[in-house]
């Protein structure tokens, strides 16, 4: 059995090339004012990263307050804003355009066989809009922060807090025109800039699922927008849609609001699905089984995705009829996702597995967001729903998904197209000692949480009954050590742009167009427009252009 | 492996390149098609986005609209017919002069959509014009809502002569309160259409300038047929806001 399937060039002749996206142009200013989508994942991957770190430390003053019953660290309402913040910019920032806009920006072009995004100047802009909107959030966070949670729930929201609620409103909406923009450039792009050859079957499949994300983005990502301009409406002049009153009626924001932030859920874990699609098929060998069936369930998703809203409101007054419906429904979105993940398991039957870091994520993945996903169908039954809901259930539910699911495949993909990115590696054993350690880190952190929420330990809450105590200082052990492997990527990979061995073009002998070029690219990505004349995932054609460059040069 | 190396097909893609190369083809587009191809797929994506953004006031608007009917009637008899007809007069206009616009452009007839432009401008101002004078009517009447809201009109329409004229009943205290409601969808809806206006009549002007300096007329007609585009949403949209805000049985009391 052999241990890897890297293949890197001969280190003591190898260089990287002079000529690409990095060394095109030199200076800030040529950064700031780039179209290059590659140059723009950059610039969002290091920004992300700051959002990242600055929610994880909220998350780690949540898990530091929860270590005993008390309330010792911080004063209650300091607790509602550490945690409201803790969402608005875990989600907002870093989950909802993590792997579209560094990832999905970097490769979209590069995958299709494009010179850049249809829409380079949109594309810087939509930075520029995320950034200013993560200015806002910090704003908010300095001048006293918000306390009404991530969802904004009305009255409180309008009515009854007298915290940030404006500045974290407009910080969202900005944001969100962000996220509208780049699903808006991802969709044009797919269609309109596909390489000659690259029909819709033969497109790897993550670019399939960022086109379902886009779809969501696009079409959810406004009715936010609206839903916030009427409570910033609402609390400002009171204008009385959401205030029972004056007629209106709160039931009514939470529609609009999860309109949005349901699809919302699937704008985040599709992009990783993606990722994993790529991981598994590469670390096998193998084109990934039932590829149509896969390309397809991205796109159920996103459409069941948008029917599903309601089950977040069970407890909140919906009629029964509704609640029927709507759990039903939510079954149905279990449908999809469970083909990717049998036909990813398919994929790793009879495959050449090797165990490479992004492929120990994807198992991370794999595991995790499966055990996220069923647990989201016992949630999707109204009656488990109005026993679990508002408890610790919900919190390991969606950190499962979201931080099991959706940053492992993040992490897995940064580590596969690190060396596309950079021209360099990553150091394969420590790295593949931080994926373990995120795993064990992650399931210590979350799984008592499970327990938790079964037992009745309400969320949002900075004390507890003490017989909580032991399962509690579980997951705040665990959070510290889930810390420790989120900081190490960040070590090695900094150091790696420096003392990382030469990559070459393909060290993981992957088949997709990305592979076939240098890297880093150029920033024209491509010296002639190429042509796809095979299926996407498609071995034995490498194989064959292998061959024959080795011939050709011989 | 060299640095060069990519997939080494297409070479004729590069040769055709060079034929027809017009400055204003951007680099990352194979050809002039292509590049109109996917801005006018970007601009009815972000229309699609817009209706999205609409469309969660239209629905709050029915829902209200379906649990108040009555105050909804009577608020909609405070608007002024005269004036919100006239309005949609302006703005069709003006999507037919922004059309001819497209026409000229693409027929590259410079005196032709610079008129054009200024022509749908001019319109564009008149309708907000209008919008000022039917606002600054609701101010007078306290009816905006969580300023000072009076429900004066709806207790007593005897009072206030739009009320009588359309022959109001008296509405119940309960009812009567909602006419809040239907202010606030009133004003937050045309509110919205209305920033639309101005960010469209800002873009008219700016295009005016270059138009102009012929900046459209030399083929390159992209930006003026999606602005076009932009410019008839915001029509469609008050075609829309038209018979829900004003035109609630009209005849409900004849």
């Amino acid at each position: 059995m052999s241990a890897t399937i890297v293949s890197l060039p001969d280190q003591s002749t190898a260089r990287i090339p002079k000529v690409n996206f990095i060394t095109k142009e030199n200076g800030l200013l040529s950064w700031l004012l780039t179209g290059d989508h590659k140059r723009i994942a950059i610039l969002y991957l290091i920004s992300l990263s700051f959002f990242f770190f600055i929610g994880g430390a909220l998350a780690g003053l949540i898990r530091l307050e929860l270590l005993t019953p008390q309330t010792d660290l911080m004063a209650t309402d300091t607790y509602n804003k550490v945690f409201t913040m803790h969402g608005v910019i875990m989600i907002f920032f870093f989950l909802v355009p993590s792997v579209p806009a560094t990832l999905g920006n970097f490769l979209i072009p590069l995958m299709i066989g494009a010179k850049d995004l249809a829409l380079p100047k949109i594309n810087l802009l939509s930075w520029y809009l995320y950034i200013i909107g993560g200015i806002l959030a910090i704003y908010t966070m300095a001048s006293g922060g918000v306390d009404t949670g991530w969802t904004f729930t009305t009255p409180l929201s309008t009515h009854y807090v007298n915290t940030n609620v404006l500045s974290t409103g407009l910080a969202v909406f900005v944001a969100g025109f962000s996220s509208i923009f780049t699903g808006l450039n991802f969709i044009v792009t797919i269609h309109k800039m596909r390489c000659p050859g690259m029909t819709w079957f033969r497109m790897p499949l993550f670019v399939w699922a960022h086109y379902a994300a886009s779809i969501l983005m696009v079409l959810g990502t406004p009715v936010l927008a609206i839903a916030i301009v009427l409570v910033a409406l609402e609390r400002t002049i009171g204008i009385g849609v959401f205030d029972p009153t004056k007629g209106g009626d709160p039931l009514l924001f939470q529609h609009l609001f999860w309109f949005y932030s349901h699809p919302a859920v699937y704008i985040m874990i599709l992009p990783g699905m993606g990722v994993i699609s790529e991981t598994i098929s590469t670390f096998s060998r193998k084109r990934v089984f039932g590829y149509t069936a896969v390309a397809f369930s991205s796109v159920a998703i996103a459409v069941f995705g948008f029917f599903v809203w309601a089950h977040h409101m069970f407890i909140m007054g919906i009629s029964n009829y509704s609640m029927l419906v709507f759990s039903l429904l939510t079954m149905l979105v279990a449908v999809p996702s469970a083909i990717k993940i049998f036909n990813w398991t398919f994929t790793l039957y009879k495959g050449s597995i090797t165990f490479e870091t992004p492929m120990l994520y994807t198992f991370g993945f794999m595991g995790l967001f499966t055990i996220g996903g069923l647990t989201g169908v016992f949630l999707g039954t109204s009656g488990t729903d109005i026993h679990l809901t508002e408890t610790y259930f919900i919190v390991a539910h969606f950190h499962f998904v979201m931080v099991g699911g959706m940053l492992m495949a993040f992490l897995a993909g940064v580590h596969f197209w690190w060396p596309k990115m950079t021209g360099r590696m990553y150091p394969e054993k420590i790295s593949q000692l931080a994926a373990v350690v995120t795993f064990i880190g992650f399931n210590l952190t979350f799984f008592p949480q499970f327990v938790l929420g079964t037992l009745g330990m309400p969320r949002r809450y900075a004390s507890y009954p003490p017989e909580f105590q032991v399962l509690n200082v579980f997951s705040t052990a665990g959070a510290t050590i889930l810390g420790v492997g989120y900081l190490m990527p960040v070590l090695y990979l900094t150091w790696s742009l420096k003392y990382g061995a030469i990559a070459g073009n393909n060290p993981w002998q992957a088949t997709g167009l990305e592979w076939q070029t240098q890297s880093p690219p150029l920033t024209e990505n491509f010296l002639v427009t190429p042509i796809m004349d095979h299926e996407a995932y498609d071995y034995e054609w490498l194989e064959n252009q292998n061959a024959k460059e080795v011939a050709s040069v011989g | 492996m060299s640095d060069s190396t990519a997939i080494a097909h297409g070479a004729h893609a590069e040769a055709e390149a060079h034929e027809a190369h017009p400055a204003f083809l951007r680099h990352h587009f194979e050809n002039v098609e292509q590049q109109a191809d996917a801005a006018g797929f970007a601009m009815w994506l972000f229309l699609l986005t817009e209706v999205m953004f609409f469309g969660g006031l239209f629905t709050a608007y029915l829902i209200y609209r379906n649990w108040y009917y009555p105050a909804f009637v009577a608020a909609s008899h405070q608007l002024d017919i005269f004036w919100g007809t006239l309005n949609t007069l302006l703005l069709i206009s003006s999507s037919f002069t922004m059309a001819m616009g497209v026409w000229c452009a693409e027929t590259r007839k410079k005196k032709g959509l610079v008129l054009c432009l200024v022509l749908t401008f001019i319109l564009g101002i008149g309708f907000l014009g209008i919008k000022t004078i039917e606002y600054s009517e609701k101010i007078e009447k306290h009816h905006v809502p969580g300023f000072h809201y009076s429900l004066q009109s709806f207790l007593d329409p005897d009072s206030d002569p739009a009320a009588k004229a359309a022959g109001d009943k008296p509405l119940p205290l309960d009812m009567a309160r909602h006419t809040e409601v239907y202010f606030s969808l009133y004003f937050v809806m045309t509110g919205m259409h209305a920033a639309h206006m101005i960010i469209g009549i800002a873009i008219l002007g700016f295009m005016i300038f270059r138009a102009r300096a012929g900046a459209y007329t030399a083929g390159h007609v992209t930006f003026v047929e999606n602005f076009g585009l932009y410019w008839h949403f915001v029509d469609i949209i008050w075609i829309f806001l038209f018979p829900l805000l004003y035109l609630i049985s009209r005849h409900a009391n004849t």
